[in-house]
């Protein structure tokens, strides 16, 4: 199963909405949160439609809209979307009132916008698309079930394009209780200066990307998908080997074709520990950057490594902002991430 | 009635809408503001949490929210029963 | 490798709901018009005693006895474990490392009665609530409590589009299992009664203060339920290995969008219409080769005549026996489609089909009426789901007889 990227969509927290280069300039946060550049939503949706959305609606709707412009597309075949929190802010509202209002007065429009799927239905709404719409909420394989779902429908041959992506933020309160969890660290840690802290947990992270895959290539495409895979609380480092391994083999690629890892270093040292372990077997002496540095940690932050994928693959080389040390023209990329050691994937894209 | 324009944007988050700039007959649903049923159900709470009242017949909504004038209408007579 | 035209067979049923705790339980008080409706016991709510929900008649300690679980995790999980339990044992799939398994779940609001107590406490002081409380908050973390105490690793996903998204789950995993990607697959769905839910209805105004009348010229709104139900579907080869326990194929499915409004469904049912004549599309049949329509019929005003106009428009001029078993089981939300699909199986398999309660006027405006009488003896071939939720999400499937 594969499927071509021909357009792409991404608000996260550095400068990427509007298809700048690159990540020529990279943008640095202190704290263990790290909060998304967000461009003007006006620009994109009407004013009415704005009320009935909140921050996490409109981030999912803005890069929508900007991937379908990118494709010069109106209206997609159909819209798959992966979310593992849902709308979290109005959840927060409603819940809010509901429990300091002991359930009285209680208005309707934050719950209607706290269900899962409003993401989704508001793209359908807006674009008024009445094909395939679904949405997965699926922890860390909440963007890859949205992905496995649009390429299984590309390859049905019902639908000529798939607009695919995945949202998920960070509101107050989310980040409180996951911050009493031990997800991230402890005070004042720079994303640039993520892995040189040695202390356990990452930083939070949130963002949106969509992408409109296409079963059959066209000029301008960014990459093909030459497959997906994902796996399930492995055992040990073994049985991750030997996913990595069987996965590359299913779709006939050789490790020394691959030219770049993109991987989910979180800054965990103890998830972290897996990567290096790979990166000493599996994969060694294949040239490896991380991401999450860049975008924080999330369930579905692999939305922001397919994007990096797609870019470098697109341009041939990994931004310098990056990364100078490699100097080989980028033409097959791997992403390995893996969420808490819960959930695994595996991404292998190639230029076309 | 310009407390009760300000309080039907803030309810219903009409951020881009001057409070002063809906016509008190201006028409609140379909026309006009292009109001929905949901807006229709924050109004009903709007009643209850500013001015105590509680709108019974559900099907009297559109009557009593066609305007901000018969909404105005609407709260002095049930105001007045009250007292 | 995609193969367009693999049948995917109906293997296992499970279920739990306010008229059973079991699939037998369950058939039980359909053929005896026992609705499961009743005043609101577990929930700790100003809506006591005013708003009428279907509720499972049992308790959390209770459902952890029958499956194994801990007490004090999420309702939603502990009725998803019951169902997916009784299916997997239902099918008596060998245990067998080969066949690959995949576990596909679907809910509306996680673990949320959980969740809306550590709130509580939250909001107060953010340093206070218990996190066993929120562990398992997400949709995805319910669906891993039940996945991991199957024992199946090989696929798991879950699936949140409202009121559609059990049926989504079914044919998203009946499709896994065509492109080969699967042999075998537990999906369906669970929902648990909640706070969160209850107020969120009742904030709409579509909920009814009696037993609702689901296609009754009169209705009134829709009473809320919990369940779970699961179907176990398997691949071809699978099947040839167990024809007799088979309940059927899923032979049609789809999924569209009503892009009208947020919550409400357009008056034409533009959604519903799709969906049904997708599904129709893809099992090859006529609209007249459907023997019954297991109705999302939620009876509320605006679903049940824009659901009606649909199948007007897509049916006429004869239409196919229906009803809404929501009048049983109330609404349950995100299992409302694998608790339907487990009736309908069950329709293909026995020839059942189930009456629509407390009918007393049928929409006047539709040239046609639910069925009133639990029936079970004609040949029934083929059975019609439908399930449309918010985000005008809309999905239909079609069971046929082997």
């Amino acid at each position: 199963m594969k499927a071509y990227i021909h357009a792409t969509g991404n608000i996260s927290a550095q400068k990427t909405f509007g298809h700048p280069p690159l990540l020529q300039v990279l943008v640095e946060q202190s704290g263990n949160r790290m909060r998304c550049t967000e461009p003007d939503y006006s620009a994109f949706i009407d004013v009415k439609m704005i009320r009935r959305m909140s921050r996490i609606i409109k981030m999912g709707v803005a890069a929508a809209m900007e991937c379908l412009q990118e494709a010069g597309v109106k209206n997609p075949d159909a819209i798959v979307t992966g979310t593992a929190y849902g709308c979290l802010e109005d959840t927060g509202i409603f819940l809010k009132k509901m429990v300091q209002q002991n359930e009285e007065m209680l208005t309707p429009t934050a719950f209607i916008q706290s269900t899962h799927n409003t993401i989704g239905g508001q793209i359908a709404l807006l674009l008024q698309c009445h094909r395939y719409n679904n949405t997965f909420v699926h922890r860390g394989f909440s963007f890859e079930s949205a992905l496995l779902d649009a390429m299984m429908l590309l390859e049905e041959g019902n639908v000529n394009n798939v607009l695919a992506g995945s949202v998920d933020e960070i509101t107050d309160i989310s980040h409180a209780i996951l911050s009493r969890f031990g997800l991230y660290k402890n005070g004042n840690v720079s994303n640039n200066s993520l892995y040189n802290d040695i202390s356990g947990g990452s930083i939070a992270g949130e963002g949106a990307a969509f992408f409109l895959l296409t079963r059959d290539p066209s000029k301008n495409d960014y990459a093909v998908i030459d497959g997906l895979h994902t796996f399930y609380k492995p055992a040990n480092i073994i049985e991750v080997s030997g996913q990595i391994l069987s996965f590359l083999e299913n779709i006939s690629c050789k490790i020394d074709e691959i030219d770049l890892i993109i991987i989910g270093k979180s800054g965990d040292e103890a998830g972290d520990a897996i990567y290096t372990q790979i990166g000493q077997s599996v994969f060694a002496n294949i040239p490896a950057i991380p991401y999450k540095n860049l975008c924080g940690e999330y369930p579905t932050s692999n939305g922001f490594a397919l994007w990096l994928a797609a870019g470098i693959i697109k341009s041939g080389n990994i931004p310098s902002t990056l990364n100078t040390a490699i100097t080989k023209k980028i033409k097959r990329v791997l992403i390995y991430n893996h969420y808490q050691n819960i959930h695994h994937s595996l991404l292998l894209l190639s230029a076309c | 009635m310009a407390d009760l324009k300000k309080q039907i944007v803030e309810q219903l988050n009409l951020q881009h809408i001057n409070p002063e700039s809906i016509g008190d007959d201006q028409p609140l649903f379909v026309e006009g503001l292009g109001l929905d049923s949901i807006d229709a159900l924050e109004l009903i709470v709007l009643l209850q949490k500013q001015y105590n009242i509680k709108l019974n017949n559900a099907e009297d909504g559109p009557k009593v929210f066609r305007s901000v004038k018969t909404m105005a209408e609407y709260i002095t007579a049930h105001q007045s029963q009250q007292a | 490798m995609y193969t367009s035209n693999a049948a995917v067979y109906i293997a296992g049923v499970g279920i739990i709901s306010a008229i059973g705790n079991n699939t037998k339980a369950c058939l039980h008080a359909l053929e005896h018009y026992e609705a499961g409706i009743g005043p609101i016991t577990s929930l700790l709510t100003i809506h006591k005693n005013i708003l009428p929900v279907a509720e499972v008649k049992l308790s959390n300690k209770e459902l952890a006895e029958a499956t194994g679980l801990s007490e004090k995790i999420s309702r939603t999980a502990l009725l998803s474990m019951m169902a997916a339990k009784e299916a997997w044992e239902d099918a008596g799939l060998p245990h067998s490392k080969n066949l690959r398994t995949g576990f596909i779940s679907a809910n509306s609001v996680g673990g949320m009665d959980m969740s809306e107590n550590f709130f509580a406490e939250f909001f107060n002081n953010p340093a206070r609530g218990k996190l066993s409380q929120v562990v398992n908050h997400e949709c995805g973390a319910v669906t891993e409590l039940v996945a991991d105490k199957l024992g199946i690793k090989h696929y798991v996903s879950t699936i949140s589009t409202a009121c559609s998204s059990s049926a989504n789950s079914i044919f998203f995993a009946a499709r896994l299992i065509k492109h080969n990607l699967l042999d075998v697959a537990i999906a369906g769905g669970t929902d648990a009664l909640t706070k969160f839910t209850l107020n969120g209805f009742n904030t709409l105004q579509i909920l009814d203060k009696d037993p609702c009348t689901p296609f009754d010229e009169n209705r009134k709104g829709l009473n809320l339920g919990e369940g779970a139900g699961y179907i176990v579907l398997v691949s071809e080869s699978v099947a040839n290995e167990m024809k007799d326990k088979l309940y059927g194929k899923l032979s049609g499915y789809c999924n569209a969008n009503d892009a009208h409004h947020q919550t409400a469904s357009s008056p034409d049912g533009a959604g519903s219409f799709l969906a049904m004549k997708g599904a129709l599309a893809l099992s090859g049949l006529k609209a007249s080769d459907i023997d019954y329509i297991n109705l999302h019929g939620t009876g509320t005003y605006n679903n049940d005549i824009s659901e009606g106009t649909a199948i007007q428009r897509l049916f006429e001029p004869t239409y196919p026996k229906m009803s809404s078993t929501k009048s049983f089981t109330g609404h349950t939300l995100g299992a409302s489609g694998g608790i339907e699909a487990v009736f309908s199986a069950l329709s293909v398999k026995h020839n059942f089909i189930y009456p629509n309660l407390r009918l007393h006027t049928p929409i006047q405006s539709l040239p046609f009426a639910a069925e009133t009488v639990f029936q079970k003896n004609e040949k029934i071939n083929h059975v019609l789901s439908n399930s449309f939720g918010f985000g005008g999400n809309c999905s239909s499937l079609i069971f046929s007889k082997l």
